[in-house]
C-alpha cells in the first residue's frame, strides 16, 4: 500500500481540475500508489488574499469531486490572513471533505499569528502540513518556514503531531532540526532523491515519524518512490512510511 | 542494460550506501546492469587527479568482472593537462573521459577547454560533462559550485559528449549533445525531454551510489519511453566510436 502525502494537481497539466486529476490517477495507477494527498490549485501563487485562498481550495474541491476514494484534500491556508484561514477550516475540513491544512510560504510558522490556525486545525485532528526549506546562502523567502521554525511551531503545542514538509530539503539538518520534537513527522518530499536519507531518518528518528510524499508534478513520482523503495531498511519500516503513518494520522479525524 | 553515470570513492560530505565497490557491483548485477560507467567521487577535489585515476582504472578491474568502464577525470586548467589525457586512453585503455568543470575552476568557453575537447575528439574518445552534483540550494556552505554553463560549449566537429545531472532546461540548451537523466524532474519531466531533444540523444545514468539508483529505473518507467533504447541502445552506439 502506497499512499503519497504530497501531490499538486495541476502540475500533471490539463485545462481543468478534472482533466488534471485523470492524469495523476494514470499515474498513481502506472506507479502503484492508492492515494495521495493534494493541495494548492492551478494558482501558484505564495501569498494568496482570501478570495484566491478560496479559488484554491475550490479547485482541489472540484479535483476531489469524483476521486474521494483515490485522493485526500488539504485545505490551503494563509497566515497572514488569519480570519480566513479559519474559515477556509470550518468550510473545506469542518464541513466538507479535505483532511488536513497546507501551509506554504506566506508567514515563518515560528510565529505567533499561527496559533488560531494551528488550534483550529488541532481541534478537528486535522493533518498539519508546514512546508520547510533551509537553502544554502540563507536565500529562502521571507516568509519560508525552516526545520528550525518547524521546531518552534511543535515546541508549543506539544501534543499536536504536525508534518514538517521536504525536511528542509537539507535532509541532515532538517532531520536534527526535529529530532527531539516527537510530535513532529517529516515528509520526504520534494528533493533530489539523494541516497542516505530516508536510512538516516529511520535512525535518528524512527520508521514511524517519517511520511512518503513526492511533490509530484513538480517531481518525478518514480525519483520520489526511489527513496522508499531503494533505502536499505527493513521491509517493515518501509510500509510504515509508505501508508500506514498517514493512514494513521488521516484515521485519528 | 547500461548505467552511464556511476561513481566509485568517496563522496567528499557523507558516508553514502553502496559506496563500497563490492556493494556496488551486487546492487548493479541485481538491478540488471551489464555495463556501468565509472568516476570517481575523489577527483571533484583531489590535488593529484594521476593518483585518482590509476586507482580507478585499478579498481574498476579489480572489482567490476567486465562491468565496470573507467572514466578518467582530466582538469585543463592543471599544467601538463595532455599527459593526463595519453595516460586515461594509452596507459588506462579509458574509452571516455568524465570532466568537472565547476569544481575545477574553468569554463566550456576557456580556450584549455576547447583544446581537451580537440584532443579527446582526436584520439576518439568520449567526453562526459558532469554539469552538477547536487542541488545548489543544499550545497555544503563552504563548498560551492553552481552549474556548468553550456552557452559557451565549442563546437567540436566529430566530438562527442554526453551531459551527466543536466536538467531539463539545460539538456534542451546543448544543441545535439547527448546526456542522462538522472537530474531530470517532473512527473513528464523525461517524456517531454524526448520529445524536445530526441530519445535518441538520452542515455541512462543513476548517479548512483549518490542517488538511489531506483529513481532513474522508476522515471524511465514513468515516462513510458522505450526501456531498451534509452537503457542500452543509446550508450552503446554512443560508445562505438570509441576504441
Amino acid at each position: 500500500m502506497i499512499w503519497d502525502l504530497h501531490c499538486h494537481p495541476s502540475g500533471f497539466g490539463g485545462r481543468t481540475p478534472e482533466e488534471s486529476m485523470a492524469e495523476v490517477i494514470r499515474l498513481m495507477d502506472l506507479m502503484g500508489i492508492e492515494r495521495s494527498c493534494i493541495y494548492l490549485g492551478s494558482l501558484q501563487d505564495t501569498n494568496p488574499d482570501p478570495v484566491r485562498l478560496r479559488e484554491h481550495n475550490d479547485w482541489i474541491l472540484q479535483a476531489l469531486q469524483h476521486w474521494n476514494h483515490r485522493a485526500f484534500g488539504f485545505a490551503y491556508l494563509n497566515p497572514n490572513y488569519v480570519d480566513a484561514s479559519l474559515d477556509e477550516i470550518k468550510r473545506c475540513v469542518r464541513d466538507g471533505p479535505m483532511v488536513g491544512i497546507k501551509l506554504w510560504v506566506a508567514r515563518r510558522c515560528s510565529e505567533p499569528e499561527l496559533n488560531p490556525i494551528i488550534e483550529a486545525a488541532a481541534a478537528l485532528k486535522a493533518v498539519i502540513f508546514q512546508h520547510t526549506w533551509l537553502k544554502t546562502g540563507g536565500a529562502n523567502l521571507p516568509g519560508e518556514s525552516t526545520p528550525m521554525d518547524m521546531a518552534t511551531l511543535a515546541a508549543r503545542y506539544l501534543d499536536v503531531p504536525m508534518i514538517c514538509g521536504h525536511t528542509g530539503g537539507a535532509w541532515w539538518q532538517g532531520i536534527r532540526a526535529i529530532r527531539a520534537h516527537r510530535n513532529v513527522s517529516i515528509d520526504l518530499a520534494g528533493s533530489d532523491p539523494t541516497n542516505g536519507f530516508t536510512e538516516m531518518a529511520v535512525r535518528e528518528l524512527g520508521a514511524a515519524r517519517i511520511l512518503y510524499g513526492s511533490d509530484a508534478g513538480g517531481r518525478s513520482l518514480g525519483s520520489q518512490l526511489a527513496k522508499v523503495h531503494g533505502a536499505v531498511i527493513p521491509d517493515e519500516a518501509k510500509r510504515l512510511i509508505f501508508g500506514e503513518n498517514l493512514k494513521r494520522m488521516i484515521r485519528r479525524r | 542494460m547500461i548505467d552511464t553515470n556511476i561513481y566509485l570513492h568517496r563522496w567528499p560530505f557523507r558516508r553514502l550506501p553502496g559506496d563500497d565497490p563490492v556493494a556496488l557491483i551486487a546492487k548493479l548485477r541485481g538491478a540488471g546492469v551489464t555495463q556501468a560507467w565509472a568516476g570517481s567521487f575523489d577527483a571533484l577535489l583531489a590535488d593529484d587527479l594521476s593518483e585518482v585515476n590509476a586507482r580507478l582504472a585499478a579498481d574498476c578491474r579489480r572489482f567490476g568482472e567486465g562491468l565496470l568502464l573507467p572514466f578518467g577525470c582530466v582538469n585543463p586548467a592543471l599544467p601538463d593537462w595532455r599527459e593526463e589525457l595519453r595516460r586515461c586512453v594509452d596507459q588506462h585503455r579509458m574509452r571516455g573521459i568524465r570532466l568537472h568543470p565547476n569544481y575545477h575552476g574553468y569554463a566550456l568557453g576557456d580556450a584549455a577547454f576547447r583544446d581537451l575537447m580537440a584532443a579527446a575528439t582526436e584520439r576518439n574518445t568520449l567526453v562526459q560533462i558532469a554539469i552538477q552534483m547536487q542541488d545548489e540550494r543544499t550545497q555544503h556552505q563552504l563548498v560551492r559550485a553552481s552549474p556548468v554553463k553550456l552557452a559557451s560549449m565549442p563546437n567540436v566537429t566529430g566530438a562527442r559528449v554526453q551531459l551527466l545531472n543536466a536538467t531539463r532546461p539545460m539538456a534542451m540548451s546543448a544543441g545535439t549533445l547527448h546526456t542522462d537523466f538522472a537530474m531530470v524532474e517532473g512527473v513528464h519531466g523525461l517524456r517531454d525531454l524526448a520529445r524536445d531533444i530526441g530519445a535518441e540523444r538520452i542515455l541512462f545514468g543513476s548517479y548512483y551510489p549518490c542517488f538511489y539508483f531506483e529513481a532513474t529505473a522508476l522515471k524511465l518507467k514513468e515516462s513510458g519511453l522505450a526501456p531498451a533504447v534509452i537503457a542500452t541502445e543509446n550508450a552503446r552506439r554512443l560508445l562505438q566510436g570509441a576504441k
